[in-house]
């Protein structure tokens, strides 16, 4: 048994995704545009707030736990408009 | 006045919203029971342990169908440095017989059987469902819940939010004065293969035995812990971390994972572990300091939803006191049902029942203990301190003499830049809500 690096889309892909196509989470890239903290970026668990090359960030909702970290760290009022999936949809834990 | 559709309307299927569904409809109540997931549990994480003993009344000898990887009889504590660990192991073998202690268990099994309880007991499951608001009449009592299906609103005399940490519902009602991400810690773990026999072996420990590790000093500079936890065929690795200090810093919680994994303690026993699933879930942290109204004209609160889960270092545990909170409110809901009174009043047995037990007198006899488990000596400074006393202790410098332990304490306090009154002031802390 040897221990293997795994990257962190293989770490996601471990984890059921029932993906809605309508996302659940809103993130408001105006106000994000002049944030510099950026809490979310390190605290999301499932690494979903990505840092664009322009100053911006992009957001996938796709492979979200719905634990709320983002909106609980986020000190910018309307930058996360935050709801729990459609029903059915989201996450799935098995071995949790 | 619209009339009702049920008695109750359970907000949740985890173990505070399974309890109170079975309760009520036991006790003659007309219940639905609304899940946001396909099944119960299904959107449920935790370190890993429950302690099922309040079921003994519920389900009689529940731990023979009861949905139990390992039963814990091993429990070890310890606390580590870069390069150090102090360690103290328990083990009995009274937890591996009934009625048992603690218990290892996967929690999409475990909700998912205690929500076929409360089927069994008469209350409708319905998955798939989210709720998005509360229905309240002209005076502000709740009256019922709107979901997302089409004509999805339930109007019931009683509601009850079990809808966990992020809890919506009580959030919508005001019953949270305020929330604060202090209060809060998150908990990141990796599901890991290994061989049952390996895991025996490792762990030392046979049959359905099973070990249940805490760690300090495995979370760098953000305030937390670490855990380790066996299932049959699989192990358990993570950490909880506090929400501001992690936002504050550049490690994600995954690499703060990976770095535990590699500390010369806990290497050997999670080696070759394939990665089953990595999950992620808020722990409400902060007990008395953050818990909200739980009853209002209309609906209690249980469950993470009201911050019920014992964060005090060397106790861990949530889910009974989920099970036990779901299981108080089912009680007092068919009470004030019964009684025709469902208003804050009429609804009191509630509180009551949690100020009468342990619910609600652990937290006040621990009610110091999150605070100062999670504070920066006990992080950052103790383990260190503790861990050089220990290596001194034990460390032969012939022709040296043994030191005297006052000296190397003293020295090793200064030495971490611990003060005096600081130290004292902590230890009595710690045995006036530990003694």
């Amino acid at each position: 048994m040897t221990d293997r690096t795994i990257s962190f889309q293989e770490r996601m892909d471990t984890a059921e995704f029932r993906v809605h196509p309508q996302a659940h989470i809103v993130v408001d890239g105006a106000v994000c545009a002049d944030c510099s903290t950026r809490e979310c970026v390190t605290a999301c668990p499932a690494n979903l707030f990505i840092p664009t090359s322009d100053g911006g960030l992009v957001f996938n909702y796709e492979q979200c736990f719905e634990c709320g970290t983002c909106y609980m760290v986020c000190n910018r009022e309307g930058a996360i408009s935050w709801n729990y999936p459609e029903g059915g949809y989201g996450v799935v834990f098995r071995r949790t | 006045m619209t009339a009702p559709d049920v008695d109750v309307v359970v907000v949740g299927g985890g173990p505070a919203g399974a309890c109170a569904a079975m309760v009520a409809a036991r006790a003659g109540l007309d219940v639905v029971l609304l899940e946001r997931g396909p099944f119960p549990g299904s959107k449920n994480m935790y370190g890993g342990v429950v302690y099922p003993r309040i079921l003994d009344t519920l389900i009689p000898e529940w731990w023979l169908e009861a949905p139990v990887q390992r039963w814990v009889t091993r429990r070890s504590t310890m606390l580590l440095t870069e390069t150090q660990a102090v360690t103290i192991d328990f083990r009995t073998e009274a937890w591996g017989a009934p009625p048992y202690n603690g218990a290892t268990a996967y929690r999409p099994d475990w909700d998912h059987w205690l929500a076929g309880h409360a089927q069994a007991a008469g209350a409708q499951l319905i998955t798939d469902t989210t709720v998005i608001g509360l229905i309240r009449d002209e005076h502000g009592a709740v009256v019922g819940v709107r979901t997302d299906r089409p004509d999805g609103d339930l109007r019931a005399r009683v509601v009850i939010a079990c809808d966990g940490v992020n809890s919506f519902l009580a959030k919508e009602a005001g019953l949270y004065e305020h929330t604060d991400a202090k209060h809060y810690t998150l908990g990141v773990k990796e599901t890991l293969a290994l061989p049952k026999e390996t895991i025996d072996e490792r762990f030392a420990v046979r049959d359905r035995h099973g070990v249940d590790i805490e760690i300090i000093g495995a979370t760098g500079s953000v305030n937390g812990g670490g855990f380790l936890y066996t299932n049959l065929d699989t192990i358990a690795v993570g950490v909880v971390l506090k929400l501001p200090k992690l936002a504050a810093q550049a490690q994600r919680p995954e690499a703060i994972i990976a770095k535990m994994k590699q500390h010369p303690a806990i290497a050997p026993l999670v080696q070759g572990g394939e990665l089953k699933e990595y999950s992620a879930h808020l722990i409400p942290e902060a007990g008395l300091t953050m818990m909200p109204k739980m009853v209002m004209d209309g609906m209690l609160v249980a469950g993470d939803a009201a911050a019920l889960c014992l964060a005090a270092g060397i106790w861990l545990e949530g889910v009974n006191f989920a099970m036990a909170s779901g299981m108080y409110a089912g009680e007092a809901a068919a009470e004030a049902v019964r009684g025709g009174d469902v208003t804050a009043n009429g609804l009191q047995g509630y509180q009551r029942r949690l100020s009468d037990t342990f619910v609600l007198k652990d937290h006040r006899k621990l009610h110091r203990a999150p605070e100062l488990v999670l504070s920066d000596r006990v992080q950052h400074l103790y383990p260190g301190m503790v861990a050089n006393v220990v290596e001194r202790m034990f460390r032969v410098d012939n022709p040296e003499p043994k030191p005297g332990l006052r000296r190397i304490v003293t020295q090793e306090r200064q030495r971490a830049g611990v003060r005096r009154r600081d130290l004292l002031r902590d230890g009595w802390t710690g045995f006036r809500s530990f003694g």
